[in-house]
C-alpha cells in the first residue's frame, strides 16, 4: 500500500488529464496539497504543462469525497458500512444475480482514468473468471473507431508513430482535433516545429477553432463528410502518381477495391468539393500540399472518432499513409490523439467489450491462449456489450448488475437522460468513485465504494504514443479510499477467485500484466512488454517512461510498419473500402440544426476534478451553446442570453455565444457540465445514441437539434463559503472560486423571493441592496470583515461584475471602503476616494483634508479658504484641529525617522 | 453718514448677516448688535462637542472681538431689548436707553420649550440652548447625576450624548415611536437608536413624561405608563419656540414666527427678521443653513442689489451623536414613489433614496453620508437620475463613470 514519504521531497508522476501523458513533479505541502510543476525530463511534454495541468494542486481538496464504503438502506438513503461489509454485499448480490440469470447479467463499466493495474484486475476479474465479456469503458465513446480502424488496417491496436515525429514532420493535418484546447502540450510543440522548421499546418473541422492559426489552411467541411475528403485525396494521389507502389504491392492488400470505392464517393476535386461543401480551391491546396510532402503527420481525435461511420473515417485517413507508405517514418505517420489518461492502458489490457486481453481478441486461439495464462476455465468466449448498447441492455432489464469505476456515465453516455433512468432499474448498482456525488451516483447507486484518487493511487498510465509511465501516489489516502484493484482483488476472494488475485500491490499486477502480454506472443502481437514482466518492487517504483513494445531480448522500438510487418496472419496492412459517407440521423423542418459537442480548453470531463479549479473556472464559467449570427438571427436568439437546445432525446438551456466561427447549420454544446454542477446543461442529453457498427462508438458530433431563445429576466450570481443550494426554480451553473463555491444563475422568479432565500442560510451580519422596483437585490453576509455569503441579482445587464466581486470575496480581510462598495457591484478602480466625511456642509471627506494639510495647511481657517470645509455651520472644526494635530504629528514622526536613516 | 442698522440677537444668523454685510456693502451701514446672551457669539452648533468635551467652550466663538471691530460693529452683549417703536425707529433696551435705527433685524433666535407637566419647574430641570445651559450641564455632569432627557429629536439626542459623554448615567425619553421622527424613517431611526445605544445612553420610546417628582429638586420622572425613573436632573429638549415677542409686541405680524416676504421683510418696511425667529412662507426653519442663507440675500437686499429668498429645501446633515446622518426632501416616500436602499447595520450604515417619476426626490443617509450633498443637489433641481438609477446608491463618482462610460 502508498507510503509517503514523510520527506515531501518531489515525486514524479504523470498527469490526471488527457492522453498525452505528460510527466509532473508532485511536491506535497504536508497539508494535503502539492505544488504541481511540469517534468522536464518526461519525454511527453520535457517540463511543459496545460492550463489544467498547471492547476491540479487547486484539485486535491476533499471537497464532496467519497470517504467511506456507503449502502443504500431501507429507508433508502446511503449509509456508512465497513469495508468487508460493503464487500460482503457486493459479492453475494453479484453471486446471487449470476447464480440466477448467468453471468450475461453483470457488467463493469470502466474509465480511461482508471490505471493499468486497475483494468487489468476488472477485466481479468469480470471476462476471465466471471464469465461475462460484459466489461466496458468509457474509452468507448473517445477513440473506440480508432481502435476499431487500426485493428482493421494494421491486424491490431497499433498507434504507428510517436510524438517526435510532430517535431520531424513537413505537414501536420489536424483532423476534427482541437488540439490547441485539448492537447495544449503537442500543440504547442507542432507551433514550434512551424516556427522553427516552417511545418504546414491544416486543420479540417467544423468549426474554425482556436487550433487555427491565421497562416493555417483551414477546411470547414461539412460534418460527417471527413471520408469523402480523404476519399479524393487517394484518388489525387493515385491520380497524380504520389503512390508508394512499392510498399502497397509488399505490405498491403485491397488497394484496388479501396480507390474504386473512393473513386466512386469524391472522383475529382471538384466531386470532393461538393460532398464537403469546401471550397475547390481550398481542397486543391491540401491535396497538392499533401501529396508534395512525404513527411506527414495526420493527426485526428474526437471528430473523427465520435462518428457513426468513425471507423470508416480513421479508415480512411489510414489509406492514404499505406497508399504513399507514409506510415512508421520519422515525422510520416497516422496518428489518434486520445483523451484520456490512460485509455490506452485500458485498450492494452483488453477493458474494452470487443477485446479479450492483451491486444488479444475473441478468436478461438486468444481465448484458449489467455484461458491458459489465467488458469481461467469460465472465461468468456464472445465480445460483449459496448456502452451504449450496454445501457440499452441495462434499460431493456436484461443487465441486473452493473460496477462503475471512476466515470460518470449519466452524464457522458448519449441519451444520457435514457441511460439516468435505465439506471434505476438495476439490482445491484456499485460505484467505485472519489465523489459522494454526480448525476451517476445520484442516480440510484446502491454501492460507493471509495476509490483513491490521482495523488493517491499509484500504478502505470499509457500515453497516445505508447509510452507508459508510472502514476506514483504524493499524498496519503483520505478516509478509508482504497486503490480499485485492491477493491476488485477483494470481490474477487469473496467471489471465491482468491487464488487468481493475490495481488499485493500495484507492481505484482503489472508483473502479471508484461508476462501476459508476453505469453507465446513470438511477435504475432504487437502489444509485447515481457521485458518488464520480472521488475522488482523497487525497479517498478523507480520505472522511467518506457515506449512499447519492450520486447524481451530486442531493442527497444519508437515506430511501427516503416517496413510492414502488420500483425494480419499474411502480415500486409489492408486497405478498407469505406461506405459512402452519410450521417447517420436526418435533419427536419422540426429539428433543423445539428448539435455538435465538445470540450472547452480548461475543463476536463464531468468537472468533478477541474470543476474545483479556481483557476480554471475562469475561462468559460457557464455552459454555452455557440451559433452561427446567421442562425443566430433565424431563431431569434441572442450573444449573452439563453436559448433552449432540444433534441429527440432531451432538452438543454444554454448561455448563447454568437460566433462566426460556427458554420452555419450548427450548434456546438461543450460536454461538461451536469446536474451536479449546472441546471438543464447534461448536454450527453440530447446525443442521439446511434452508433458506428464496427467501433460502437456514439455520434457525439451531429444531433439533429433545434434552438428557440429562452428569456431569463433576472441574472446574478452567489459566492459562499460553503456549498449552496441554490432555488430550484433558478437556472445556475457551479463555478470553483477562490476561497469558496461560486454560482452564476439566471431566473424569472420574483426577487423578493431571492431575499428571502438568502435571509435563511446568511449570516446575521449582513448587508442589503435593494431596488425591487429596478429588479436589484444585492447582499452580502460577513463573518468579521470577510465576506462569508453574497448574492447579486438584477435584469439582465445590471446583475453585477461577477469578477470584482469575485475577487473581493477571495479576499480575506475587506477593508471599509471595500466593504462600502462592495454592493455596488462594480470596479470602484480609479474613483476618487475622498474619505470618509467631515465637513457635512460642503462633503468634503477626510481624505481631501488630510491631503490639503499635508500641502501646508496649518489651521481650520486655512483649510476652509481651500475646501471651504468648516466655514458653515463650523461643526466640523474640531475634528479639522484633530486631523491637523494628528498629520502634523506623523509627519514629524516620518521625519524624525528619516533623520535616523 | 451711514445709516443705522441695528440688529436684536447675537447668534450665527447675526453674526453671518454682518458678515455678509461687510462683503457686499461695507461702510453703508452703522451695525449695532445687541445681544442677551453675556459673551461674543458663538457657534450654537457646536455646544453639544463642548458638553461632550471635544472642544472648549472658547473654541466655539464664530469670530473674535477684533473681527467685529474691524467691521465697525457696536456690540451690546448681555443686554436685553425691551421694546421697538415702529414709528419713531427706535428700540428700547432694558436700561432704558434706545437705540434709534434706520433699518432693524430681528435674529431673535428660539427658546426650548418646557412641558406643561407638573413638577417642571422643580430646580433640576433644565433645558439645553446656550452656552450657560451647558456650564450647568457640564456641573451635572461632573458630579455624575441621573440626567433624563426629555425629547428624542436632534436637540435632545445631542444633549444626551454630551452628558454621557461627560460622564453623566442618562436616559432618554421620546413620544415618538422613533426618534428623529421628521427627520428619519424606521430603518433609519432604528439604526440611530442601536448606534447611540452603543454609546452608553438608554432610549425609551413611546414614553410620555406624565409628571416630575420631587420635594425640592427633582428625584424623578414618571411616564404616563406608571414606569418611574430616577433622576437628579431632567432636560427639556422637546422642542423650540420661535422668540417673537418683541415683535409682537411692536404689532408687527406674527403667527409661530415673525412673518416675512421673499425679502426677508416684516409687514414694517424698515424691520426685517431672519433665523430661527422668522416665518417664511409659512416655514419656521430650526437649522443654520436656512439661517445663512436668508442672511444672505438680506445683506444682498439691504445693499440695494436684486435679491430674493424663496425658502429653503431643508436638508439635515449633521453628525447626531457622533453617528452621520442625513436627511432631505420626501425620504418617506409616498405612493407612486420608489426606495432604494442600502443597508449594513454591523456597519452603521443604512441609506435610502426615494424616486418618483425617474426623479430623486428624499433621501435618509445614516453612517455613510459622503454622498448626501449630491443628493441634495439632485433633489433640489429635480434632475432626472433614470440613467444613474444603478449606481447612484453609491455616489457621484461611480455614477458618473457609469453614465460617460
Amino acid at each position: 500500500m502508498t507510503v509517503v514519504d514523510p520527506d515531501l521531497r518531489v515525486v514524479k508522476t504523470t498527469c490526471a488529464y488527457c492522453g498525452v501523458g505528460c510527466g509532473i513533479l508532485a511536491t506535497p505541502d504536508g497539508r494535503g496539497g502539492a505544488a504541481i510543476s511540469g517534468d522536464p525530463d518526461h519525454p511527453a511534454n520535457f517540463g511543459r504543462l496545460c492550463s489544467k495541468g498547471s492547476a491540479l494542486g487547486e484539485t486535491l481538496g476533499l471537497t464532496n469525497r467519497l470517504l467511506y464504503p456507503m449502502i443504500r438502506c431501507g429507508k433508502g438513503t446511503m449509509e456508512r458500512v465497513a469495508w468487508s461489509d460493503a464487500l460482503d454485499h457486493v459479492a453475494h448480490r453479484l453471486q446471487h444475480i449470476i447464480a440466477r440469470d448467468g453471468p450475461g447479467a453483470v457488467a463493469f463499466y470502466l474509465s480511461g482514468q482508471l490505471l493499468t493495474e486497475d483494468y487489468y484486475v476488472a477485466n481479468k476479474l469480470m471476462k476471465g473468471f466471471v464469465g461475462s465479456p460484459n466489461v466496458d469503458t468509457n474509452s468507448r465513446l473517445c477513440m473506440a473507431s480508432s481502435v476499431a480502424g487500426h485493428r482493421r488496417a494494421f491486424g491490431a491496436d497499433t498507434v504507428p508513430g510517436c510524438y517526435e515525429d510532430l517535431d520531424e514532420a513537413d505537414l501536420l493535418v489536424l483532423v476534427g482535433s482541437n488540439a490547441a484546447w485539448c492537447h495544449p502540450v503537442l500543440y504547442q510543440r507542432m507551433l514550434a516545429n512551424k516556427q522553427k522548421r516552417g511545418a504546414r499546418i491544416v486543420v479540417i473541422d467544423p468549426r474554425r477553432t482556436d487550433t487555427v492559426g491565421d497562416d493555417d489552411l483551414f477546411l470547414g467541411l461539412k460534418p460527417g463528410t471527413d471520408t469523402a475528403l480523404f476519399s479524393g485525396l487517394l484518388v489525387y494521389l493515385a491520380d497524380n502518381r504520389v503512390l508508394d507502389r512499392d510498399y502497397i504491392e509488399l505490405h498491403t492488400t485491397g488497394f484496388d477495391d479501396a480507390i474504386a470505392r473512393a473513386r466512386s464517393i469524391a472522383g475529382s476535386i471538384g466531386a470532393t468539393a461538393l460532398a464537403t461543401g469546401l471550397p475547390e480551391e481550398d481542397v486543391a491546396t491540401f491535396f497538392q500540399v499533401f501529396a508534395n510532402t512525404p513527411r506527414v503527420v495526420t493527426l485526428y481525435s474526437q471528430g473523427v472518432n465520435q462518428s457513426a461511420q468513425g471507423t470508416d473515417k480513421v479508415n480512411a485517413i489510414l489509406n492514404c499513409h499505406l497508399a504513399t507508405g507514409r506510415i512508421g517514418l520519422p515525422g510520416a505517420s497516422p496518428f489518434s490523439l486520445t483523451g484520456q489518461p490512460n485509455a490506452m492502458g485500458g485498450r492494452e489490457v483488453g477493458g474494452l467489450a470487443n477485446q479479450l486481453a492483451a491486444h488479444m481478441g475473441f478468436t478461438p486461439p486468444d481465448i484458449d491462449c489467455v484461458r491458459r495464462f489465467w488458469k481461467a476455465p469460465r472465461i468468456a468466449t464472445h465480445e460483449g456489450l459496448k456502452a451504449v448498447q450496454m445501457f440499452e441492455a441495462i434499460a431493456r432489464g436484461e443487465i441486473k448488475a452493473l460496477w462503475v469505476m471512476g466515470t460518470n456515465p449519466a452524464v457522458s453516455l448519449p441519451n444520457a437522460d435514457g441511460v439516468r433512468e435505465a439506471l434505476k432499474k438495476l439490482e445491484l448498482f456499485v460505484i467505485s468513485e472519489n465523489v459522494i456525488s454526480n448525476d451517476t451516483v445520484d442516480a440510484g447507486a446502491h454501492v460507493l465504494l471509495p476509490a483513491q484518487a490521482w495523488g493517491e493511487k499509484s500504478g502505470t498510465v499509457t500515453n497516445s504514443e505508447r509510452r507508459i509511465s508510472r502514476q506514483r501516489a504524493f499524498l496519503p489516502s483520505p478516509g478509508e479510499a482504497k486503490p480499485d484493484w485492491w477493491i476488485m482483488g477483494e470481490a474477487a476472494r469473496r467471489l471465491g477467485f482468491g487464488a487468481a488475485f493475490s495481488f499485493a500491490s500495484a507492481a505484482d499486477i503489472f508483473r502479471e500484466h508484461a508476462a501476459l502480454s508476453a505469453f507465446e506472443n513470438v511477435g504475432a502481437r504487437d502489444f509485447d512488454i515481457g521485458a518488464l514482466q520480472s521488475l522488482s518492487d523497487s525497479d517498478f517504483d523507480a520505472m522511467t517512461p518506457v515506449q512499447w513494445p519492450v520486447r524481451q531480448g530486442t531493442e527497444p522500438q519508437a515506430r511501427f510498419f516503416a517496413e510492414g510487418g502488420f500483425f494480419a496472419n499474411d502480415f500486409r496492412a489492408r486497405f478498407i473500402a469505406p461506405e459512402i459517407p452519410a450521417l447517420r440521423t436526418e435533419t427536419s423542418a422540426a429539428r433543423p440544426l445539428r448539435l455538435n459537442t465538445g470540450r472547452i480548453r480548461d475543463q476536463w470531463h464531468t468537472m468533478t476534478r477541474t470543476g474545483m479549479s479556481p483557476r480554471l473556472g475562469q475561462h468559460l464559467p457557464e455552459p454555452f451553446v455557440q451559433v452561427h449570427p446567421d442562425d443566430a438571427a433565424k431563431y431569434g436568439v441572442t450573444d449573452g442570453d439563453f436559448a433552449r437546445v432540444t433534441t429527440d432525446y432531451g432538452q438543454c438551456t444554454l448561455r448563447v455565444i454568437v460566433s462566426e466561427r460556427q458554420q452555419r447549420g450548427m450548434l456546438f454544446a461543450p460536454i461538461h457540465w451536469s446536474e451536479a454542477n449546472a441546471t438543464g446543461a447534461r448536454v450527453g442529453s440530447l446525443v442521439a445514441p446511434v452508433t458506428d457498427p464496427f467501433s460502437g462508438q456514439p455520434e457525439n458530433k451531429a444531433t439533429p437539434a433545434s434552438l428557440v431563445p429562452y428569456e431569463y429576466v433576472f441574472r446574478g450570481f452567489a459566492l459562499s463559503r460553503k456549498p449552496l443550494e441554490l432555488p430550484a426554480h433558478a437556472w445556475a451553473a457551479r463555478v470553483a472560486v477562490k476561497g469558496g463555491h461560486g454560482y452564476l444563475f439566471a431566473d424569472n422568479a420574483d426577487v423578493a423571493g431571492w431575499q428571502s432565500w438568502l435571509k435563511s442560510i446568511a449570516r446575521d451580519d449582513l448587508a442589503e441592496y435593494k431596488d425591487f422596483g429596478g429588479g436589484v437585490y444585492r447582499a452580502a453576509s460577513f463573518d468579521g470583515n470577510r465576506i462569508d455569503t453574497c448574492l447579486f441579482i438584477g435584469p439582465a445587464r445590471d446583475a453585477g461584475d461577477w469578477n470584482v466581486v469575485k475577487d473581493l470575496f477571495a479576499a480575506d480581510t475587506l477593508g471599509h471602503d471595500q466593504r462600502r462598495m462592495l454592493l455596488s457591484g462594480k470596479s470602484v478602480d480609479g474613483l476618487a476616494n475622498a474619505g470618509p466625511i467631515v465637513c457635512a456642509c460642503f462633503g468634503v471627506g477626510r481624505n481631501t483634508i488630510c491631503d490639503t494639510i499635508a500641502a501646508g495647511a496649518r489651521s481650520a481657517a486655512d483649510i476652509g479658504m481651500k475646501l471651504k470645509a468648516g466655514t458653515n455651520c463650523g461643526s466640523c472644526i474640531p475634528e479639522l484641529k484633530r486631523l491637523i494635530a494628528q498629520t502634523r504629528a506623523d509627519g514629524s514622526e516620518q521625519r524624525k525617522l528619516a533623520a535616523t536613516h | 453718514m451711514s445709516e443705522p442698522l441695528v440688529i436684536v440677537g447675537n447668534g450665527m444668523a447675526a453674526a453671518r448677516l454682518v458678515d455678509e454685510l461687510a462683503k457686499v456693502a461695507l461702510g453703508r451701514y452703522a451695525i449695532a448688535v445687541i445681544g442677551d446672551e453675556p459673551r461674543l457669539a458663538y457657534n450654537r452648533v457646536l455646544l453639544s462637542s463642548v458638553l461632550a468635551g471635544e472642544t472648549t467652550s472658547q473654541d466655539i466663538e464664530l469670530r473674535p472681538a477684533a473681527w467685529w471691530r474691524d467691521r465697525g460693529v457696536t456690540l451690546k452683549y448681555g443686554c436685553v431689548a425691551t421694546e421697538i417703536d415702529v414709528g419713531r425707529r427706535e428700540l428700547k433696551i432694558e436700561n432704558d436707553e434706545s437705540i434709534p435705527f434706520s433699518k432693524l433685524v430681528l435674529t431673535t433666535g428660539s427658546s426650548p420649550l418646557r412641558l406643561n407637566v407638573p413638577g417642571a419647574d422643580l430646580a433640576g430641570v433644565h433645558t439645553f440652548r446656550d452656552s450657560r445651559d451647558v456650564d450647568l450641564l457640564l456641573t451635572l455632569a461632573a458630579q455624575k447625576k441621573r440626567a433624563v432627557v426629555i425629547g428624542g429629536g436632534l436637540l435632545g439626542l445631542e444633549a444626551a450624548y454630551g452628558l454621557a459623554k461627560a460622564g453623566a448615567p442618562v436616559t432618554l425619553v421620546h413620544l415618538m415611536d422613533r426618534l428623529m421622527e421628521r427627520q428619519l424613517d424606521a430603518p433609519a431611526a432604528a439604526l440611530l437608536k442601536s448606534l447611540v445605544e452603543s454609546k452608553g445612553i438608554e432610549i425609551l420610546l413611546n414614553a410620555n413624561t406624565a409628571s416630575i417628582h420631587g420635594e425640592t429638586r427633582v428625584e424623578a420622572v414618571e411616564l404616563a405608563d406608571g414606569r418611574r425613573l430616577e433622576a437628579d436632573a431632567v432636560i427639556f429638549a422637546a422642542g423650540i419656540r420661535p422668540n417673537i415677542a418683541l415683535a409682537r409686541e411692536a404689532g408687527i405680524p406674527v403667527n409661530r414666527g415673525i412673518v416675512v416676504d421673499d425679502h426677508l421683510q416684516t409687514d414694517a418696511s424698515c424691520i426685517f427678521a431672519i433665523g430661527e425667529c422668522a416665518e417664511h412662507r409659512g416655514v419656521c426653519y430650526g437649522l443654520v443653513e436656512p439661517a445663512y442663507e436668508q442672511a444672505r440675500v438680506l445683506a444682498r437686499h439691504l445693499a440695494g442689489r436684486e435679491a430674493s429668498y424663496s425658502g429653503s429645501i431643508v436638508a439635515t446633515n449633521l453628525k447626531v451623536s457622533g453617528v452621520s446622518v442625513f436627511s432631505a426632501g420626501d425620504f418617506m416616500g409616498g405612493d407612486g414613489s420608489e426606495a432604494i436602499v442600502l443597508s449594513d447595520i454591523n456597519h452603521g450604515t443604512y441609506k435610502k433614496l426615494v424616486i418618483v417619476d425617474g426623479r430623486l426626490t428624499g433621501a435618509v443617509l445614516i453612517g455613510d453620508v459622503a454622498d448626501a450633498l449630491w443628493y441634495h443637489e439632485l433633489i433640489r433641481t429635480r434632475q432626472p437620475t433614470a440613467r444613474i438609477r444603478a449606481d447612484i446608491m453609491f455616489g457621484r463618482s461611480l455614477a458618473i463613470r457609469s453614465e460617460a462610460a
